[in-house]
């Protein structure tokens, strides 16, 4: 199965449908979270886990509903980097690049994936499969270069094992740690 | 086991645990921190469980999960308690041999940690040179301890050092130990750590103080504050206790890095049970000690381990840091006084106050007392967390215990202190690794990452990386920083693709001066380590690049090209792989890289087993 795209450029490239917010949730979101320590972090961090990422009207809820700024709500959304404020896709492939997977070549590995899905580095593929981005270390140093596929972790991966996570995740089949395999 | 309602409940319930347990039975340890799961341990676990169901052992051997013990080249491991037997990189499908030489009292000899050189087996995992020049006061623990239950905990003793500190009844005390122990902060700047607390405890009571654990771990590489929250967070609980009994803290909060799911997870079983066995929360144990802990996780910016930048995320907004002073201390998170210390920091406590500051400074150096953990990483044959005194030399930390290099190649530099550091060359290797003596060097020990490079590693790429990860994380509050790391990347850039200049080279030796001297905060106050650093110690690589466009080491890739030299064996693996079809040839002849299609992806050299495929 060919994983190569066509690369749109993004002006090309078709607009994600954004996800319908209901008030309610972000009610409940902002009393179960609002008021602890993080604040206004902590309210966006459980919004993007119940829609996978932050919706425009997510932010102008939350805004409105706690008081807060827009300007403020999206100066938060837009610092921290785990924040995104474009849907993801079914599959969050994550690549580190912590100092000690970038020198045992984690860049290329970065370069391999985004070539294969067709999409740059913080982009999700037009038909929302797979969303790529750059992580700035998970803490598995020793076993790099690290990979993480939604929530599984594949350690010392190379050019050639980047392409089989891709395959075995587009075809559905139970990702087994490579690792355990080679 | 229920809820403890005094200091006597405590002693019981300790008691009660401890003579549960029979040391007598082998036990079969499996570390599944977050390097374990990645490697397959839970296959190891499954396996395990499997046999002993099926051979009815479950009387006879005991199976044992917990974090990371520090050796994770050799993950997933089995340590096989009280022989000490180590087995590296098992396999699921091995499991049932050891399982049933365990429950025998035997060994396999076969699936034993074999020396590389000598290939003698190693009989015990202390006699491994990974293990035998460590001191493992804090790592030996995640042996031990079974991160997800409590009970664990206590039966190896937890909880105790707080519960004679709470006795004994004199916060004082708490200081002045930690005082006489020479703690220095272990997330990278070294402050004395009894004298942070002694000015909070002077900061006035009634309106509250904070106390907080540093889990950002920003810096790229590091990852011992990982492995101890995931493997002991108990350990860190405790020592929150302690320094809020002895400091007049009322809260305390554990700020941990988004990127770590699985030590925020054990973070929080962590404090649910504690606050079950009410050893957190109101009135602990029926003293009058009333304090708890609160997660606050963090949303991916490295400049919130800096801690006015800490306490703006804790506050819920974006992580900017301020002008020192005020200092934390007299004005921290929501205005109240406020102590920030890093994990390792916090793990050292419970043990300063069970064994006393005077054992505790026994270890190390003067000035430097106690041991630390480096997360020894990169091109070197045995990666992972290693547990040396203070002051132990960089060479010895390199070549006897992680083995010296992977390959050929020879090693060329290590770097030290994450982006704020600076890489120590070679030739400096007899250097002792302390606060002070690194920082001589141009480089600073920071929360302890050590990045080992070798010839195939560029410079002139290594401050680049570092510079393009801090052009990124620079919060863009002060003019110095966010420009300056801007272009000092640029000029890097530059250089790696072959346009840079001498004037460029004189030009970035001035910007990283300036962005030295004139930013706000340590980020921007440490960016230019890197640069500095690389450009003192190997300013050949630079000149290289800048006057002859040429990659010493073979990484840049616009200088490099890739050939097929003579080892050729004509196999066509690399054909196959070649995204843009540029490598042609006949079978068993010797094929070549058309340079105009390589796109230097680097699949050909991965894949090639005759090492055929040259870089230059």
């Amino acid at each position: 199965m060919t994983m190569a795209q066509h690369t749109l450029s993004t002006a090309e490239r078709p607009l994600c449908a954004q996800r319908a917010v209901a008030p309610d949730v972000i009610e409940r979101i902002l009393a179960t979270h609002g008021n602890g320590h993080g604040g206004l972090i902590a309210v966006l961090e459980a919004t993007q886990a119940e829609y996978g990422y932050l919706p425009e009207t997510a932010l102008r809820l939350v805004a409105e509903k706690s008081g807060s700024s827009l300007v403020d709500v999206y100066g938060v959304a837009t610092f921290y980097r785990s924040f995104s404020l474009q849907p993801r896709g079914r599959h969050l492939i994550r690549a580190c690049l912590g100092t000690a997977c970038h020198v045992r070549g984690a860049p290329m590995i970065v370069e391999e994936l985004e070539r294969q899905l067709g999409i740059r580095a913080g982009e999700t593929t037009p038909d929302g499969e797979f969303t790529l981005e750059t992580v700035n270390c998970l803490g598995a140093c020793a076993l790099g270069p690290i990979v993480v596929l939604d929530d599984r972790c594949f350690s010392q991966v190379n050019t050639a094992k980047a392409r089989q996570i891709l395959r075995k995740a587009a075809t559905h089949r139970e990702v087994a740690p490579l690792a355990a395999a080679i | 086991m229920g809820r403890l309602r005094s200091v006597e409940d405590f002693h019981v319930c300790q008691r009660a645990l401890r003579r549960a347990v029979d040391r007598h039975i082998p036990t079969l340890v499996i570390s599944a921190g977050t390097c374990g799961v990645a490697s397959g341990a839970q296959d190891l676990i499954d396996a395990a469980n499997e046999e002993i169901l099926h051979k009815g052992l479950g009387d006879r051997i005991r199976l044992r999960v917990t974090g990371c013990h520090g050796f994770c080249e050799m993950e997933p491991s089995v340590l096989v308690e009280p022989g000490r037997a180590f087995y590296p990189k098992a396999k699921p499908r091995a499991m049932a041999r050891i399982v049933n030489a365990t429950a025998k009292g035997e060994v396999v000899e076969a699936l034993l940690f074999h020396d590389p050189d000598t290939g003698q087996p190693a009989p015990r995992q202390d006699d491994l040179p990974f293990f035998r020049r460590q001191v493992r006061t804090i790592l030996s623990r995640n042996e031990r301890i079974v991160p997800d239950r409590i009970a664990s905990y206590l039966e190896n003793g937890g909880y105790s050092a707080v519960v004679g500190v709470l006795k004994l009844g004199r916060p004082e005390r708490v200081i002045e130990e930690v005082k006489a122990s020479g703690l220095r902060g272990r997330g990278g700047a070294g402050f004395p750590t009894g004298l942070k607390w002694e000015l909070l405890a002077r900061a006035p009571n009634g309106r509250g103080k904070f106390l907080v654990c540093n889990a950002d771990e920003g810096d790229p590489g590091a990852y011992m504050d990982r492995s101890v929250l995931e493997g002991n967070p108990h350990s860190i609980l405790e020592g929150m206790l302690i320094g809020a009994y002895g400091t007049g803290a009322t809260e305390g909060i554990l700020y941990v890095r988004n990127e770590y799911p699985l030590a925020i997870q054990h973070a929080e079983i962590a404090l649910r049970e504690a606050r079950e066995y009410g050893l957190l929360g109101e009135d602990i144990l029926a003293t009058g000690f009333s304090f708890d802990i609160h997660l606050v996780r963090g949303a991916g910016a490295f400049v919130c381990g800096e801690e006015t930048a800490l306490m703006r995320s804790i506050e819920g907004k974006t992580g900017e840091p301020r002008q020192r002073p005020p200092f934390p201390v007299d004005k921290g998170i929501a205005g109240k006084p406020t102590a920030i210390n890093n994990v390792e920091t916090w793990a050292n406590i419970p043990l300063i106050m069970e064994k006393g500051a005077r054992e505790f400074a026994a270890i190390g150096t003067p000035n430097n007392s106690g041991t630390k953990i480096f997360s020894l990483v990169g091109k070197i044959r045995h990666t992972g967390l290693v547990e040396v005194p203070m002051g132990t030399p960089i060479r010895q930390m390199i070549y006897d215990i992680g083995g010296g290099p992977v390959g050929a190649a020879k090693i060329k530099a290590v770097q030290t202190g994450g982006p704020s550091g600076g890489c120590i060359p070679v030739d400096q290797f007899d250097l002792p690794i302390d606060y002070d003596s690194l920082a001589a060097a141009g480089s600073i020990m920071g929360s302890g990452g050590m990045i080992v490079m070798d010839e195939n590693t560029c410079m002139v790429d290594v401050a680049r990386y570092f510079m393009n990860f801090l052009r990124d994380e620079s919060c863009g509050k002060c003019f110095v920083c966010r420009k300056g790391t801007q272009r000092m990347y640029e000029i890097l850039d530059d250089i790696s693709k072959g346009h840079g200049t001498l004037e460029g080279l004189a030009l970035l030796e001035e910007l990283a001066q300036v962005v030295k001297g004139a930013s706000m905060c340590g980020l921007g106050q440490t960016a230019p380590n890197p640069v500095l650093s690389t450009i003192r110690h190997f300013r050949g690589e630079y000149i290289e690049h800048i006057e002859n466009q040429r990659c010493p080491a073979g990484v840049c890739k616009d200088l490099i090209v890739y050939s097929i030299n003579a080892n050729c064996e004509g196999c066509g693996a690399c054909v196959r792989l070649c995204p843009s079809g540029a490598i042609a040839g006949e079978k068993k002849q010797r094929h070549t890289i058309d340079p105009e299609k390589c796109i230097k992806c680097g699949a050909c050299r991965s894949a090639c087993k005759s090492d055929a495929v040259s870089v230059a």
